[in-house]
């Protein structure tokens, strides 16, 4: 599982190079995310783009992955599919993260 | 234009990567049904849910692998998708009800799991569990692929 972070605007951006959040790497997502999130401050924006499928184990590992930022951060989600905003939807997640369809629009909105 | 498919038959042993497996044989076997991009990510979101759990929960770490057979048709009312394992039971030989997991939470408190059959059942009609002798058999169908009346 492949996370890159850069720091914009004191926002935190972490993306994924893989293509899916499966039940086959979601406890390593979970992991790489720990490693990415456990020494920042602030907002979290998870960038998605690169992401064409999420289950429901990818869906519970990025809970965990906010769960385990604790309450001092915050975490939002950027470049969603349709595909996989429907995940966030149906399971009614998008009322505990804010969901945006690019990463631009998260930046744009999230900048302080 | 879509064309029709003739019975589709897929075998994986469970194991890791048998998800992937599976769910990238059966898009492929699906091309040519040309189903839109929401349609195709319905069916490989429900058919991860049931594959994910005949991976965790039929064969769990520690038992033997065993096979997972999906047979999948499609009719006028959508595509009818069977999948087959010689796993353990379902808890009580029944489905799991599948209920909406609750987000209104404290934080530490938010579900990390049992989101898999609120999902199946949400995107799939006719879900029916029967096991039969040593075999799990799911049934299910997905409305995908339906010809527009209209034209």
């Amino acid at each position: 599982m492949n996370l890159t972070s850069r720091t914009e605007n004191s926002l935190q951006i972490v993306s994924v190079s893989d293509t899916r959040i499966d039940a086959a790497v979601a406890i390593e997502f979970k992991d790489a995310m720990r490693t990415q999130t456990e020494s920042g401050s602030g907002v979290v924006v998870l960038d998605l783009s690169e992401v064409q499928f999420i289950d429901s184990s990818g869906l519970g590992a990025i809970v965990a992955s906010m769960k385990q930022m604790g309450r001092d951060r915050k975490l939002a989600l950027a470049g969603l599919t349709p595909t996989v905003e429907k995940v966030f939807r149906l399971t009614r997640m998008d009322s505990v993260f804010p969901l945006f369809t690019t990463l631009d629009s998260a930046l744009n909105d999230l900048r302080n | 234009m879509p064309r029709p498919i003739k019975a589709v038959n897929i075998s994986v042993t469970s194991g890791e990567m048998a998800v992937r497996t599976a769910l990238e044989k059966l898009q492929t076997a699906l091309k040519p049904l040309d189903l839109a991009p929401e349609e195709s990510g319905a069916v490989e979101l429900v058919m991860a849910e049931a594959l994910n759990n005949i991976v965790e929960h039929a064969y769990p770490e520690g038992s033997p692998a065993g096979p997972i057979r999906i047979r999948a048709t499609h009719k006028s009312d959508g595509l009818h998708l069977t999948v087959v394992d010689e796993g353990l039971g379902m808890p009580d030989g029944k489905l799991p009800l599948g209920a909406p997991a609750q987000v209104d939470v404290d934080l530490f408190d938010l579900p990390e799991g049992g989101f898999g059959w609120f999902l199946i059942k949400d995107l799939a009609k006719d879900v029916e569990y029967k096991r039969l002798g040593w075999e799990n058999h799911l049934k299910l169908r997905i409305i995908v692929g339906i010809k527009d009346e209209t034209v």
